[in-house]
């Protein structure tokens, strides 16, 4: 976040004050996109001011400062809002936790009436405190294209109402989408879910919360073994599980284990069991497949009509299906969802893999071709185009 | 400096020399040879202080178009002739003449197909219109 001479100032402490300040602020009934400007504002002044002069408390400090530029923006339109400068001359001491300041502005950042770009790009920028620079490169855009998406979401949220508990569905996706966008850029978007998670499950006892931390740490853990050294994906019955993360994983069953303990089930907590049950197994051979199925069957239990409502439940669910009880079976459950997902690379991909496994490699090849024709991902799709040339090869 | 983009197509254009299956009947030793000296020229177009952009495009296609007051959009995708052009993908590069643009399209040209020897596909040189004043 941080260039420059200011580097010595701990970037992670640092961007861990964001959140705690802008929260203070919004919650004294500052507009959230005012408050945000003078945060930012106050943020540039600490790195021009802080290499020589040090301050003793930096969260008082950024409160200060940001409360300075608020009055002055307010003066300015006084002739509008006759508001009292006083009330903005000393900042009243802020005396709420860290977790509920991160809980408060994550409320704020994914609110329903931002559409799930703009929640992604304003978390990452509110509660990440990372720059509009490193968000925008995160996503492949242009630096003001970025800047306007963060400026219009801030705008959206002028005169709401912020001070209602928000949805905690809608942040738990907002977190999973940021962390499946991946690691590709030059910020680590995967790791920053998962530090966002992690203050997160500080802030709510809520069972989907911890599930959803664990399920990034159990995939997360996985992370140096999914690419080989050209990049290429490797596919997890081929990964060289020595690479896994052992430490990650067994965080992940922790939290995972204090979740499931509650007793109050949802779609991260079985997804991360799943997950988990792969972390597990010394090798590909060694997959615990019937408690896999076990779990899948519970996780298609959680909608009502699961091949509408959670197409890639169910697809998963004919992966282990076709493990456990035969790959004929497991092709069986796919048909199923050709109607809803037939025109999905996923869908092939899956198809191939269940050939695969019935020793029908002409069919996997067909399969993992029109996979590829479909991916709409590099990675993806050159190791699909490879799948059905080495399932072709060795049918040959 | 003038801007290029070198085009590859799916389909279209003059009459390919070499005619080759797709890609998923290739050996797979061929794909990764290939799939490698794809990587090499990007590889090689950064070092040269020449890369600007590289991209890959799905083969799907939408033909959009406004349907009128009121109306909705009219949308076509396909079945289109197989004669008609599809791009597949670009390099956009950043070089000193169009004689450069014409000899790293030919270098891309030399990409290994089946058996490791040269595709000789036509690659599009286009150039990009530029804002800065011309300079003649």
């Amino acid at each position: 976040m941080i260039d420059g001479p200011v580097q010595r100032w701990d970037e992670g402490a640092l961007r861990a004050l964001v959140p705690r300040v802008l929260a203070g602020l919004v919650r004294r009934g500052e507009d959230f996109d005012v408050a945000e400007d003078a945060l930012q504002e106050a943020l540039l002044e600490a790195l021009r001011v802080w290499p020589d002069n040090p301050p003793r408390d930096p969260r008082a400090w950024l409160i200060t400062v940001a409360t300075r530029r608020l009055v002055d923006a307010h003066r300015s339109e006084v002739a509008r809002r006759r508001r009292e400068d006083t009330t903005y001359a000393e900042p009243r001491p802020v005396a709420t936790e860290e977790g509920d300041d991160t809980l408060f502005l994550l409320f704020c950042c994914c609110h329903s009436d931002l559409a799930p770009t703009s929640q992604v790009a304003l978390t990452l920028r509110a509660v990440g405190g990372l720059t509009t620079r490193e968000i925008a490169d995160a996503f492949y855009v242009p630096e003001a294209t970025m800047a306007q998406r963060i400026s219009r979401a801030k705008r959206t949220l002028r005169g709401r109402r912020l001070d209602q508990p928000g949805d905690l569905a809608v942040v738990l996706r907002v977190l999973y989408l940021i962390y499946t966008a991946g690691h590709a850029g030059r910020v680590d978007l995967a790791a920053e879910a998962i530090r966002l998670a992690r203050q997160l499950t500080l802030a709510t006892d809520e069972p989907e919360a911890r599930g959803l931390l664990a399920l990034m740490l159990l995939n997360h853990a996985r992370l140096p073994a999914r690419f080989d050294p050209e990049g290429r994906i490797v596919t997890l019955d081929r990964q060289d599980r020595g690479l896994w993360d052992t430490r990650q994983i067994a965080e992940g069953v922790r939290v995972l284990q204090s979740a499931l303990a509650e007793e109050r089930p949802g779609r991260y907590q079985v997804e991360a069991a799943i997950a988990a049950l792969h972390d597990d197994a010394a090798s590909a051979e060694e997959t615990d497949w019937p408690q896999i199925l076990a779990w899948y069957d519970d996780l298609v239990a959680l909608t009502e009509d699961p091949v509408r409502q959670d197409p890639a439940a169910v697809l998963g669910r004919a992966v282990a299906v076709g493990h456990v009880l035969g790959a004929a079976a497991g092709l069986r459950e796919t048909d199923r969802l050709r109607e809803v997902i037939g025109d999905r690379h996923r869908w092939h991909a899956v198809r191939g893999h269940l050939h695969e496994l019935a020793g029908d490699l002409p069919a996997a090849a067909t399969a993992y071709a029109e996979a590829a024709r479909l991916a709409t991902n590099v990675a993806e799709h050159n190791h699909l185009i490879h799948q059905a040339a080495r399932a072709r090869a060795s049918s040959a | 400096m003038p801007k290029y983009l070198l085009l590859k197509h799916y389909r279209g254009g003059p009459e390919q020399i070499r005619k080759v299956p797709p890609m998923d009947q290739w050996a797979p030793e061929d794909i990764e040879a290939h799939m490698a000296f794809l990587k090499h020229v990007t590889e090689l177009l950064e070092e040269n202080g020449e890369y600007v952009d590289a991209q890959g495009l799905t083969p799907a296609r939408t033909w959009v178009r406004y349907g009128g007051p009121g109306a909705a959009p009219v949308i076509t995708d396909g079945p289109l002739p197989e004669t008609s052009d599809l791009v597949a993908g670009w390099w956009m590069i950043d070089v000193e003449s169009h004689e450069r643009a014409v000899e790293l399209a030919a270098y891309v040209s030399s990409e290994p197909g089946p058996g490791g020897t040269p595709l000789y596909e036509w690659i599009d040189v286009r150039e990009v219109m530029s804002v800065a004043p011309s300079e003649d």
